[in-house]
């Protein structure tokens, strides 16, 4: 590994550390009183939409592809991982609670990789408005199998999940799924899927078999889309396949879109103001759709790109600026935060 | 090219049909190793559906083709890649909003071996592999005379310079036959005799065998050692430069027939 790179990760890693630590002071210290636990509780569901949003951003932004059905990866991994929680409660099974958190993550990743690879063999034969349709029409079908399995609670509330997503690690498995994304968008199947976005065609006339990075992307960000989903369902503890609709899954594609398409700074910025924003204006509850809206006409208009556009938050080139040895190449990804 | 040599390319019969019109048929054609062979024909003749055939877009619906002796038909378009035949684009297909540099890379990528693991823990092997191809690509970049843009955007450069990119990311895949469907158009003259010394250039040092499709009748006279000329989807003439220029039938399929003689025919 070259030694500026090296050091480059390093300082964007202190970097996450010290947001790490400052939230943490903030939470313990107990400044904000009897409203921790609510700002708390906030941090940790925009911790899990970062990784929704950076997960859909890979499709959208990097693959140039529209996905409307991402809630329905969330909601597999969520309910995947749900059962598997609740049945390991239920058959006495005693595990470390951090072995079991981490465990639930994966199956719900890996459930959701799997429902990846087999909704993504068949669809990415599409492309564009097409493939739109097909991950909405597959997120419904999900939600309506959801709401008829007797594993899954029927159409009821599904509850007794137990309570494994705290916030100190909800943190770091959120920097270090987007640290996983950013190295792969920086490799040699980030730029086949880039190629594919600017030009399927001359992709394909240049060796790159299309279908296979298609899927393989497809399916890394089910995976995370899962890992998400299972934040979620130990964080809820209750859930129920409405809660994953259509609805759900184009917040995440405006988010996508604001922060900026092909930027995981702007997908993290994006998802971070947009979970706070509904709390925030509380006040103002039912004008918070119209803003939304208000938001998503005036970015189209001025920053088609979204607010970010492929631009990304680099630690250590700002220290490099403010050291005046000028601009070096962008290296960052997992320190751009809150 | 001696008769025991198996040719580079070695086209039997193909022919394309879509629906009831017969775009190309018959197509027979040979290119030796390192042979520079063009391709020519009036508007709508058939010669884009040609190189889309042997590229696997397009799958002839007769006849046959190989690539050094192994048949091609039925390959998808990457693996028709990987066996070893690159093309560029009549109109330029880049990947637009990427480097320069990044567009040659893409076209290396399947020579990389590293894994998605790798990627991820960025082991030894994805530093090393990343390295190597920087090395190749700045190198191919030189061949073309981009060696200075390499960190450009695609979409900033200039015409001329975007269709020698294109030739530069086909050169990448590592390729034995290089089709090039109109590289000289739109240039100015120029730019035309640059392109002209870089295709002679890559011709000796990647020892490759060219199939060009051009409208640029100086630029096809002075390169082509044999010019094949197709007209309706089918081949006219066969010949050296000086042959074709003097063949009857392919003065009519480009200036039409005398109209006395025609009237004649009448």
């Amino acid at each position: 590994m070259p030694k500026e790179k090296k050091v480059s990760y390093l300082i964007n890693f202190i970097g996450v550390a010290v947001v790490f630590l400052l939230l943490m002071a903030l939470f313990e210290s107990n400044v904000l009183g009897t409203r921790t636990n609510y700002i708390r509780g906030i941090a940790t569901t925009a911790c899990y939409t970062i990784i929704m949003v950076a997960s859909l951003n890979l499709l959208t932004g990097f693959m140039g592809e529209f996905s409307l059905g991402h809630a329905g990866f969330m909601s597999v991994g969520a309910y995947a991982s749900a059962v598997v929680s609740l049945a390991l409660t239920e058959s006495g099974v005693e595990l470390p609670t951090f072995v079991l958190f981490i465990l639930v993550l994966l199956v719900g990743g890996v459930a959701a990789a799997i429902t990846g690879i087999l909704v993504g063999v068949p669809a990415l034969r599409l492309r564009g408005d097409y493939l739109c349709i097909v991950t909405v029409a597959f997120a419904e079908i999900i939600r309506v199998i959801f709401c008829n399995l007797e594993i899954t609670g029927g159409g009821r509330t599904l509850s007794g999940i137990p309570s494994l997503s705290n916030f100190y690690w909800v943190f770091w498995v959120m920097v270090i799924c987007v640290a996983i994304m950013y190295l792969y968008v920086r490799s040699r199947f980030g730029r086949t899927v880039m190629a594919i976005r600017e030009d399927y065609i001359a992709a394909a006339a240049s060796g790159i078999n299309v279908t296979f990075y298609k899927v393989l992307t497809f399916t890394v960000s089910a995976f995370f889309a899962g890992i998400a989903g299972a934040i979620y369902a130990h964080y809820m503890t209750a859930m129920i396949p409405t809660n994953f609709n259509f609805m759900y899954s184009s917040e995440f594609l405006t988010e996508v879109i604001i922060g900026g398409t092909g930027s995981l700074t702007g997908s993290i910025i994006g998802a971070t103001f947009l979970s706070a924003l509904p709390e925030l204006m509380r006040k103002f509850a039912t004008y918070r759709m119209l803003a939304y809206s208000v938001v998503l006409v005036l970015v189209m208009i001025f920053k088609p790109g979204g607010i970010f556009g492929t631009w990304e938050f680099s630690l250590t080139r700002i220290l490099k600026k403010l050291a005046g040895k000028g601009e070096t190449k962008a290296v960052t990804g997992g320190a751009a935060h809150e | 090219m001696s008769s025991k040599e198996i040719p580079v390319l070695k086209a039997q019969n193909l022919g394309i049909q879509f629906g009831g019109l017969k775009a190309v048929t018959d197509f027979n054609m040979e290119i030796g190793q390192s042979e520079l062979v063009g391709l020519i024909g009036p508007n709508g003749a058939g010669k884009t559906t040609v190189f889309n055939m042997l590229t696997g877009v397009y799958q002839p619906t007769e006849g046959s083709y190989y690539l050094n002796g192994v048949k091609m038909n039925g390959k998808k378009t990457h693996q028709v890649v990987e066996a070893g035949i690159a093309r560029t684009f009549q109109n330029i297909r880049l990947f637009k909003k990427m480097t320069v540099i990044e567009n040659v890379k893409t076209a290396m990528n399947m020579h990389m071996h590293y894994s998605l693991a790798s990627a991820i823990f960025r082991s030894a092997k994805y530093w090393k592999e990343e390295a190597e191809i920087e090395e190749k690509a700045l190198k191919l970049l030189d061949v073309v005379h981009l060696k200075d843009k390499a960190y450009v955007v695609a979409e900033n450069l200039p015409y001329g310079q975007q269709r020698r990119l294109e030739i530069a990311r086909a050169l990448a895949t590592g390729m034995k036959l290089l089709l090039l469907d109109e590289p000289a158009a739109g240039m100015n003259p120029s730019e035309t005799a640059e392109l002209l010394e870089i295709i002679n250039v890559i011709r000796d040092q990647f020892k490759i065998s060219v199939l060009l499709i051009e409208h640029d009748m100086s630029l096809v006279m002075k390169i082509c050692e044999r010019i094949q000329v197709i007209d309706y989807g089918v081949t006219i003439a066969k010949g050296t430069p000086e042959e074709i220029a003097n063949n009857q039938r392919v003065i009519e399929a480009y200036l039409g027939k005398d109209e006395e003689e025609e009237a004649a025919v009448c």
